[in-house]
């Protein structure tokens, strides 16, 4: 499977490195280009530094024959669009996204754009760990 | 009719005045708090502190009986995302987002904002009407046609001085509307019009061939 992440945070280059084990294609996208000391050093995929939201950067990373296309920066306005993007415009077949305000995943889960919340996820979590020990 | 504005900056800020002296009602939306204060003490109590592409936000804003929303933030993710929201969470009529990025027109059209103003494609229109040297200036687009009208200027050295328009090899879908010549009137163009030096040509093309409209109306300058 071939995959572009955009942002290389400490979940992007985490996703990356257990993709890139496994042996899929990985292509992972960051607007600066310190961000990459995140990423193992044998790290085996393709680091590029450009941004998400912009056509170019992602024809760059190789968007068109992309299988999955993952959004992981801190703005989830910039993940909302770069998912739209390879969705809309590229037709990539599984998008992703985190979007922290769990109000918006909402509204873009009803979009067609499968969104996570981290927010929600963990909150929960805790909450049925809680319950679990007390 | 009451008009939802996200961004408090320059052009939120000047157009929120614009549309109230036109007896709209207005809301601002700005994150920054000192700006949200300099707004409401000069427009009145028009602007509140906010994210413009929070669900909360927006709810408590009223958008839900908002005939217009307008994002003119400094960043196209959010003007985009704050239209999206509008659009689908509220049923808002008509959203209008500022681009930034000329680049951004087409990922927001295919996206379904209803208009987008590409403020920097605005900014660089008006400058090359004002650059003489400039042989074609773009006068307005036409967009749901994909056509626009620009201007052409004939310079004194152009090769195609003399000649008649029927002799030019203008694209398909290029139309020669009006030449303004000076010391006349502005008249019409008709196949046997012969073009003068300093000739002003008004005409309606496609952003593909413009390229070829100026090189045959032009011809080669010496």
């Amino acid at each position: 499977m071939k995959v572009v992440i955009m942002g290389c945070g400490r979940v992007g280059s985490r996703l990356a490195g257990l993709l890139d084990i496994e042996g899929h294609g990985v292509t992972i996208l960051d607007t600066n280009a310190y961000s990459f000391r995140r990423l193992s050093p044998d790290f085996g995929g393709t680091a590029l530094v450009g941004d998400g939201t912009e056509e170019e950067s992602l024809k760059k990373a190789g968007i068109e024959e992309a299988d999955a296309f993952v959004a992981l920066t801190q703005g989830d306005n910039r993940n909302v669009m770069a998912a739209q993007i390879a969705k809309h415009i590229f037709n990539v077949p599984k998008v992703l996204c985190r979007i922290y305000d769990p109000l918006r995943r909402e509204l873009f889960n009803s979009l067609g754009i499968e969104a996570f919340s981290p927010t929600t996820i963990f909150a929960q979590m805790l909450k049925e760990k809680l319950e679990l020990e007390g | 009719m009451y008009i939802i504005v996200i961004g408090g900056g320059k052009v939120g800020y000047y157009l929120a005045r614009a549309l109230l002296d036109e007896g709209h009602e207005i809301l601002v939306v700005e994150k920054d708090p000192d700006r949200t204060e300099y707004i409401c003490s000069d427009l009145g109590s028009v602007c509140i502190r906010g994210d413009g592409c929070e669900v909360a936000t927006l709810t408590e804003v009223g958008t839900g009986r908002a005939d217009m929303f307008i994002a003119v933030t400094g960043d196209d993710e959010d003007n985009l995302v704050a239209c999206q929201v509008a659009k689908h969470k509220f049923n808002v009529p008509r959203t209008i987002a500022r681009i930034n990025n000329p680049k951004n027109e087409t990922i927001f059209k295919e996206l379904g904002i209803d208009v987008t103003v590409n403020s920097t494609d605005v900014i660089l229109e008006n400058i090359e009407e004002e650059v003489p040297t400039h042989p074609l200036t773009h006068l307005l687009d036409i967009r749901d046609k994909g056509l626009e009208i620009v201007e052409v200027k004939i310079p004194p050295d152009s090769t195609t001085v003399g000649k008649a328009v029927k002799e030019l090899p203008l694209p398909k879908g290029s139309v020669l509307s009006l030449i303004i010549r000076s010391q006349k009137k502005p008249f019409v163009p008709t196949a046997d019009t012969v073009l003068e030096a300093e000739d002003q040509i008004i005409a309606v093309t496609t952003p593909e061939s413009e390229d070829e409209l100026t090189t045959a109306l032009r011809g080669s300058t010496t």
